[in-house]
């Protein structure tokens, strides 16, 4: 089906209906109870999840096949973010023509920086991609003002043209719709005590993301993906086997750069605003430890490592005191203090700090990411399964999975 | 000819920090050949070092002072510095006043046990991982890092002052005899300047002239053939690391007054001195030395209003400029050797 | 007129001459050896043909055409292939895959992007890297890790690599350099049985003399750079000159 085989058409399926039920999974508390803020089926974070998601794949897509590891990449997502805004000032409110233009100007700039950066590998390239992106986004916080309304960030205006949306002057701000279904729509849906929120927006971006990920599959499958990983291996043996790694490179880094246009443009499809530090490169470092949390050069990983992260930074941060103290509370108030001050520095406003010991964790024991953690399980799993007739399973585990 | 001067001692005292940092950062990577993505919170934790003996310093209890009253006629309370109580009230002053360069005293055992546990207890164990995992798990503790100060010192960026006596400006054009008032300069930057030279022509010395940093200059060049000699070079590259650690460490401490420190301070000056490493030559001391110095410098002329009525932007984006132009045109940096980290 | 026809070459390294006025020519379908001692400028005259180095002067033809400038992909599709001294194997991809690579690189060139094609549907690449393998006697290693490999099966699959491409000449820089008696005895074997089954040309340099006799047609011996005598084995084996500048260091 689809072009897919075996465990690929499976974990599509599984992202797939992850996807599709994601109001409901996310939201497994009932509204009221303690436990409700840390329900996530809420539509503007669902759609970050996803966003970002298809941000990550794209990084993986470089990072992941053939090892070329980018400090820019929110170049692009910014990038992504502006053209996105400037279409729906000047053409129309509809997310479509934004998101195709998001997805080009970003692909052309990456095939531009692309084509110098590759010039160098290891941390030379590393920092040529900081340095590009940097520039980029000095250059829009400053001199190109008018382009990108500097700190203020770019916003739509009622006095905006949008040629294709008539001449009528809106008397309050418009809203991106995708023809004429909007995306902040919503519809809630009750369940006993229960709540689910059904947006359109969350829904788009989802599909969009599948789309991505379904791509990305396919090129992991494919011949191209498989000279990509070569790269990584090997470029000495590419050269002397006849191949040209240089436009192998390029192509990757150009999809990926193409993928963070998307992810920009979808950005500004659901909230239209585009600010400068979207191109910084702390947002850089973020889709490098979504990649690597999630797992490298897995097919799961990137999406893996974008949720967990999104959700740490708009669930875990909500953890205060307060609610340290109301877990704790069944213990003597002695131990209660004592735990909530143990606890107290891992969350809330410090969830950086939990993400940080996390990351170095994962580079540390799980080079692979949580996606070699959960295969490692797995097997452990399975080997206890079949005590007796295991060799199977030990053969599997000299060659760990790829 | 006042406009060049006055850009030249502008470019300094971040082309000091530059250097001080890219010093250490190469001191790392041409004896251990590891990334250090943290260099720049050792840089952050040596400024909060001042931050903290100043607080120290600072802590006080209170007294009632019998022959002054407040407004409502009642004694008046004043805090009394504990310093105070055991140095007399005018030494104690003065140490107070002079907390920053005191910070010095501090940071040095401080950053050595910091950067010696580093290298044991994380950095050992990356020597043979590829120089991606490197700099992702360095990235990551550069974030605990920075975190932990956070906690501690909240977000907020926290003044500390240089002692009375070096705050102010002085008249750098009266001095070379130029017209008076044309070239004024703050006193702490131009003590930034000398610092940072002293603490570069120490490590120079100390790698030139001691036996220890002859066989850290041979391990260096030939990190195999000294092993083979029989010497310890592990543990004295963990040294090497302490060492590096402090003068990262001092070059934060002494630039507190220029700039209060907040806890992101070592992640915005890393990006900036790898680009300074990269630029000067991976692996070349003097080579980082050199290119933080001349980048502070081009930075700062960049930013002179011809420059940016000629070409918009310019001061943003010098460096960055710089960097890519060497990169593709002398991948090795100015002072490199060749073929140092090219895979 | 060889296949490959080096005329008057000359490389220099700041003041050190490394080859000296070259002229090689290597017969279509024969064994040719460079033997010479260290120093001698082997390597520096191999990488001159496959466009690692650039000479400063003179001329590399190969097929008739020039290979000069050249990049090292481009020569290789020329028809050379070349075995590295330690196996350049794709170390993190599995036996067969590092033998489906050659098989694409001549099919679809340089450059191709196939990024929606999925390996499963290219069974003749398949077909063709399996059938390779079992040529190698490798074929039961096919799913394995190349980077798990043995030293001398990495050499096989290295080999196997370049076969698959059908190359006119085969370079190979002292393929048996490092290895124990019996796996070098094993090497000599599958690169006789390559010549006896295959249209190819092959050019070795090695140091093992052994290697060299059970091999080779034709030898060449350089020596600061300079070809010193160009013969076949039974004569080179005899001639003063070399027993003096080589021989006399490595007994035969």
């Amino acid at each position: 089906m689809l072009g897919l085989h075996g465990r690929d058409l499976t974990l599509f399926l599984v992202v797939t209906a992850l996807v599709v039920f994601a109001p409901v999974i996310l939201n497994p508390f009932p509204i009221g109870s303690s436990l409700a803020q840390f329900n996530a089926g809420y539509p503007d974070l669902m759609q970050r999840f996803v966003i970002y998601g298809i941000f990550a794949i794209g990084f993986n897509i470089l990072f992941g096949l053939t090892g070329y590891l980018s400090f820019g990449h929110a170049a692009f997502l910014g990038l992504g973010s502006y053209a996105a805004v400037w279409m729906f000032k000047l053409l129309s409110m509809n997310v479509i023509p934004a998101l195709i233009l998001s997805t080009v100007v970003a692909g052309l700039f990456a095939l531009v920086i692309g084509f110098i950066s590759l010039r160098r590998s290891g941390i030379y390239f590393s920092i040529l991609t900081l340095a590009f992106a940097q520039m980029m986004y000095a250059l829009a916080y400053s001199v190109l003002t008018p382009i990108t309304n500097g700190e203020t960030g770019l916003q739509l205006a009622l006095d905006d043209p949008r040629i294709l949306d008539g001449g009528e002057r809106p008397t309050s701000l418009p809203v991106t719709d995708l023809f004429g279904l909007e995306m902040r729509e919503t519809t809630v849906l009750h369940m006993g005590s229960w709540e689910f929120t059904i947006g359109a927006g969350y829904y788009f971006a989802g599909i969009l993301m599948l789309i991505a990920f379904y791509l990305s599959i396919r090129i992991f499958r494919s011949p191209f993906g498989m000279m990509l990983r070569a790269v990584k291996s090997n470029q000495n043996r590419m050269n002397y086997t006849g191949l040209n790694t240089r436009p192998y490179t390029l192509a990757a880094f150009v999809i990926s750069g193409m993928y963070a246009g998307l992810a920009g443009g979808l950005l500004a499809a659901m909230d239209p605003l585009a600010g400068a530090e979207r191109m910084q490169w702390t947002a850089s470092g973020e889709v490098v430890l979504m990649t690597i949390l999630g797992g490298a050069g897995t097919l799961l990983g990137p999406v893996l490592g974008a949720g967990l992260i999104k959700y740490f930074e708009n669930i875990f941060s909500k953890i205060n005191d307060g609610v340290l103290h109301a877990w704790f509370g069944a213990v003597p108030d002695g131990m209660e203090d004592v735990l909530v001050t143990v606890f107290h520095p891992f969350v809330g406003k410090g969830w950086h700090l939990t993400l940080g010991l996390m990351f170095m964790a994962v580079v540390i024991f799980l080079p692979g990411g949580l996606v070699e953690g959960g295969t490692r399980i797995g097997r452990l799993f399975r080997r206890r399964g079949r005590n007796a007739g295991g060799a199977e399973a030990e053969a599997a585990a000299k060659h760990p999975a790829e | 000819m006042d406009a060049f001067l006055l850009q030249i001692l502008n470019g300094l005292d971040k082309g000091s920090a530059y250097a001080l940092i890219a010093l250490g950062l190469t001191l790392i990577f041409g004896t251990l050949g590891v990334v250090n993505f943290a260099h720049g919170a050792l840089f952050m934790i040596g400024a909060f070092c001042a931050v903290t003996l100043n607080a120290i310093l600072g802590l006080s209890h209170q007294v009632t002072d019998p022959e002054r009253t407040d407004f409502l006629g009642n004694p008046l309370q004043v805090d009394v510095p504990y310093v105070y109580d055991i140095f007399g009230e005018s030494a104690g002053a003065w140490i107070l006043d002079w907390s920053v360069p005191l910070a010095i005293l501090l940071a040095i055992p401080v950053m050595l046990v910091i950067g010696i546990v580093m290298e044991r207890g994380l950095i050992r164990h990356f020597y043979k991982r590829p120089h991606a995992d490197q700099i992702l798990v360095t990235f990551g503790l550069a974030i605990v890092l920075q975190e932990i100060i956070k906690a501690f010192y909240g977000a907020n960026p926290i003044p500390t002052p240089a002692p009375d006596a070096l705050r102010g400006s002085v008249d750098f054009g009266a001095w070379l005899g130029l017209q008076a008032g044309s070239v004024i300069y703050p006193v702490w930057r131009l003590v930034y300047f000398f610092f940072a030279g002293i603490i570069i022509a120490g490590v120079f010395a100390f790698l030139q002239f001691t036996t220890f940093g002859m066989v850290v200059r041979a391990g260096m060049a030939d990190r195999e053939t000294v092993g083979l000699l029989g010497i310890d070079i592990d543990r004295r590259f963990t040294l090497m690391f302490g060492l590096a650690a402090i003068v990262a460490g001092l070059a934060g401490v002494m630039y507190t007054p220029i700039l209060s420190p907040n806890y992101h301070m070592g992640m915005d000056f890393l990006v900036l001195s790898f680009v300074v490493v990269v630029v000067g030559g991976m692996g070349s001391l003097p080579g980082a030395v050199a290119a933080g110095f001349l980048l502070g410098i081009l930075q700062s002329f960049a930013s002179m209003n011809a420059v940016k009525s000629l070409l918009p932007g310019i001061d943003q984006i010098i460096i960055y400029l710089v960097a890519i132009v060497i990169l593709l045109t002398r991948p090795r940096g100015l002072l490199g050797r060749k073929g140092v980290m090219e895979e | 007129m060889g296949i490959l026809e080096v005329k008057g070459v000359n490389k220099r390294f700041g003041g050190l001459q490394a080859l000296g006025d070259v002229n090689l020519s290597v017969a279509e379908r024969t064994v040719h050896a460079i033997i010479g001692p260290n120093g001698a400028g082997k390597s520096t005259l191999l990488n001159c043909l496959v466009g690692k180095l650039i000479p400063d002067s003179g001329s590399v033809m190969f097929d008739g055409k020039s290979v000069l400038g050249r990049k090292p992909h481009e020569i290789n599709q020329m028809g050379i292939s070349r075995v590295f001294q330690t196996p350049e194997i794709f170390a993190d991809l599995t036996v067969l895959e590092n033998v489906m690579i050659p098989c694409f690189a001549r099919r679809d060139g340089a450059f191709r992007m196939h990024a929606l094609r999925s390996v499963r549907s290219e069974g003749g690449i398949r077909d063709q890297a399996e059938a390779m393998l079992a040529d190698v006697s490798m074929l039961e290693k096919a799913g394995a890790h190349a980077g798990s490999l043995s030293r001398g099966d990495k050499r096989r699959l290295e080999m196997a690599m370049c076969l698959v491409q059908e190359p006119k000449l085969l370079l190979l820089d002292e393929p048996t350099a490092g290895m124990a008696r019996a796996d070098t005895n094993n090497t000599i074997d599958l690169l006789k049985e390559i010549k006896d089954k295959r249209p190819i040309t092959m050019c070795i340099i090695e140091h093992d003399m052994h290697v060299v006799f059970s091999l080779a047609e034709r030898i060449t011996v350089l020596a600061q750079g300079t070809p010193l005598i160009e013969d076949t084995p039974d004569n080179i084996k005899g001639h003063p000159k070399v027993r003096e500048a080589y021989l006399g260091e490595a007994q035969v």
